[in-house]
């Protein structure tokens, strides 16, 4: 029943996808599948380094499924090609989530995700740039959509930017800025200041995900600081928002497809999630934070997940 | 008659020509294009210049993702305000994460003057100088200002570069070579050295003449970059006067003085090193050289410091070493 307290918002908000499906329900189940092998593999490699935070990277694996398995012009052999798209991760505790993406998608070998944060590994706890495919450090909160805004200003000035020598463009680019934001973040400042920069120059080519699981370190956002109601906020600031249920890989396709849309000024899907989604005692329960499973837990977690994706399999 | 020139417009200048020889060098602002002069910039350049508002933090941000996009950004505001409410953005994106950010950190030391101590920025060396990855450049005139200004957006990586808003007095000719990480030896001397930066540079060379006046010969050196610091330049003149004074817009805790300090306690030299600066505590609104004056930056608070320091160095030399001091 605490889960349905921490909720914030009332979900009876959620909006239904606005465009019929472009996407194939094969393409659908084949990405819903993937995000959840990926909760797989958060949970098994937060289990061996026994630290990490498991809440905010089960809320986010459609979100970041979507991206890397559709959305995202990107090429894991060229991680720095210059006409990529920009997957900014500014929920930088997410960082098993990440990690298991890139490594799934070619950009480093999968088998390095054992060495989670471990002495010596390139899998720090929070992202840094030394990674194949990882933009930007994160782990300190709130930066993501400022520095989205400075590389969406630059991505569409017409000079030359040896931001790949094999392919250095000197013409603005088609690539685009998407930041995955955690809604306990937007508790900062330095968010809203991005956003105000964004909208003023009016960056058409910046996308914000909110990940609005509803529960941050101490308890529910709605407690902590509220923020709703967050679509008035962000329409007020002068972005583009919708609002769709994080979960349902067919409307996250759907609204990022609409996100790229919106032309001169920024956009923003709020997608609301469950935090720690897929583990019936960790759902909307912020002691999974940062919380770390002892064997127990981890192969009941282990069991519901791989059940759910026993569901989709079939 | 000493000749003064504005850092401000020197700056603004040297950003304009910058400019026009690289089509990578971009500049974001907080709203203080016409405190720091970077309006030139925007005037010249207005599809390159950002003003993102009164944000700090918004400002390095967006000079991050500028900078991890291939172009070179020049970030404006106060020092204060960079080595202040900036921090964070700086030591996680700057220093760890690499963006090759420039800071252009104008207002530097009690040159707000009048604005009194929560503009003034006395405690930013100590700050950037011990962030991984930072280099700490300072220009002592409008000279100096103009050829180091390409250079830092040459060097690789982030620089907090540190420039007074007054008009200062210029203390390099043309002809003199200036490069980022050596320092530059202004007037040389054998009994005591002065290590300086910025515009108490020029305060050192008017105690090095007076100096002189009373048959004492007193060397001084630009240390432009503070970090990494010209660690032989700091050994030579142990070396060879074995008598320093180190002399900084900013508190003695953490600065220049500390980082020469650090040097020669590592060498195992045995030379006292007097520093020159502001106390610890916080100042006043008052006139720029008012100011210097009153708070222990003056000509003859340097003066009194190299007595000091020399009268410190032929004490220990007599005590420890026994052997004929130097200078009597």
């Amino acid at each position: 029943m605490v889960g349905q307290r921490n909720l914030e918002g009332d979900r009876t908000t959620v909006v239904a996808p606005r465009i019929a499906h472009f996407h194939s329900e094969e393409e659908v189940r084949r990405i819903a599948v993937r995000a959840q092998s990926l909760r797989i593999e958060v949970l098994k490699m937060v289990f061996k380094a026994q630290s990490g935070h498991l809440g905010g990277a089960f809320s986010a694996a459609e979100l970041v499924a979507s991206l890397y398995w559709h959305h995202l012009r990107i090429d894991p052999t060229q991680p720095t090609w210059s006409e990529r798209d920009r997957f900014l991760l500014s929920k930088g505790h997410a960082s098993a989530l990440l990690y298991a993406a890139l490594a799934h998608r070619g950009f480093f070998p999968v088998a390095e995700l054992e060495t989670f944060r471990h002495l010596s590994s390139r899998l720090n706890g929070h992202p840094d740039r030394g990674l194949p495919g990882v933009e930007i450090v994160a782990g300190p909160l709130g930066h993501g959509v400022a520095i989205g805004a400075g590389m969406a200003l630059s991505l569409r000035m017409h000079v030359p930017k040896p931001s790949s020598l094999s392919s250095p463009s000197s013409h603005a680019s088609r690539a685009r800025v998407y930041v995955l934001l955690g809604d306990g973040e937007l508790d900062a400042g330095l968010i809203w200041e991005g956003a105000m920069t964004a909208a003023k120059y009016r960056l058409g080519n910046l996308v914000a995900i909110v990940d609005c699981n509803g529960v941050q370190q101490t308890g529910a956002t709605s407690d902590v600081m509220p923020l709703e109601p967050l679509t008035d906020k962000w329409q007020a600031f002068g972005w583009h928002v919708q609002e769709i249920d994080g979960h349902n890989v067919a409307e996250i396709l759907n609204a990022v497809d609409r996100a790229d849309e919106v032309h001169a000024r920024p956009s923003v899907i709020l997608a609301r999630t469950t935090k720690g989604k897929g583990v019936s005692f960790m759902e909307y329960d912020h002691r999974w934070h940062g919380g770390k499973p002892d064997r127990g837990q981890y192969e009941q977690a282990l069991a519901e997940l791989e059940e759910g994706l026993r569901a989709w399999s079939n | 008659m000493v000749e003064l020139a504005p850092m401000r417009r020197a700056y603004g200048e040297a950003l304009v020509e910058l400019g026009r020889a690289d089509e990578r060098v971009v500049a974001v602002s907080a709203d203080v294009q016409t405190s720091d002069f970077s309006y030139l910039f925007s005037e010249a350049f207005p599809d390159r210049f950002f003003n993102v508002g009164i944000a700090e933090q918004c400002l390095v941000d967006v000079a991050v993702g500028l900078a991890y996009e291939g172009l070179i950004p020049f970030a404006n505001t106060f020092a204060v305000f960079l080595a202040s409410r900036a921090l964070e953005p700086i030591l996680t994106h700057l220093c760890y994460g690499k963006a090759n950010v420039k800071l252009m950190a104008g207002y530097s030391g009690i040159s707000p003057q009048m604005e009194g101590p929560t503009h003034h920025a006395i405690t930013d060396i100590a700050v950037m100088r011990s962030l991984p990855g930072m280099t700490i450049v300072s220009p002592a005139d409008a000279v100096a200002m103009r050829k180091l200004l390409p250079q830092v957006a040459a060097w690789p990586g982030p620089v907090y570069y540190r420039f007074s808003r007054q008009e200062v007095p210029v203390v390099y000719d043309e002809a003199t070579d200036i490069r980022i990480g050596t320092a530059t030896m202004l007037r040389d001397g054998d009994d005591v050295s002065f290590l300086a930066v910025g515009t108490l540079v020029s305060r050192c060379l008017e105690a090095a003449e007076r100096l002189e006046r009373e048959g004492i010969a007193a060397q001084v050196v630009d240390h432009h970059t503070i970090k990494p610091l010209d660690e032989r330049a700091v050994v030579a003149a142990a070396e060879k006067t074995g008598a320093l004074v180190t002399a900084e817009e900013h508190t003695v805790i953490g600065g220049l003085g500390a980082a020469v300090a650090e040097v020669v306690t590592s060498t195992g030299l045995a030379a006292p090193v007097v520093r020159v600066g502001v106390a610890d505590r916080f100042l006043e609104s008052g006139t720029y050289y008012e100011m210097l004056d009153k708070f222990g930056m003056s000509v003859c608070d340097l003066v009194a410091a190299a007595h000091r320091a020399i009268t410190l160095r032929d004490e220990r030399v007599g005590r420890v070493v026994a052997r004929p001091t130097r200078n009597r």
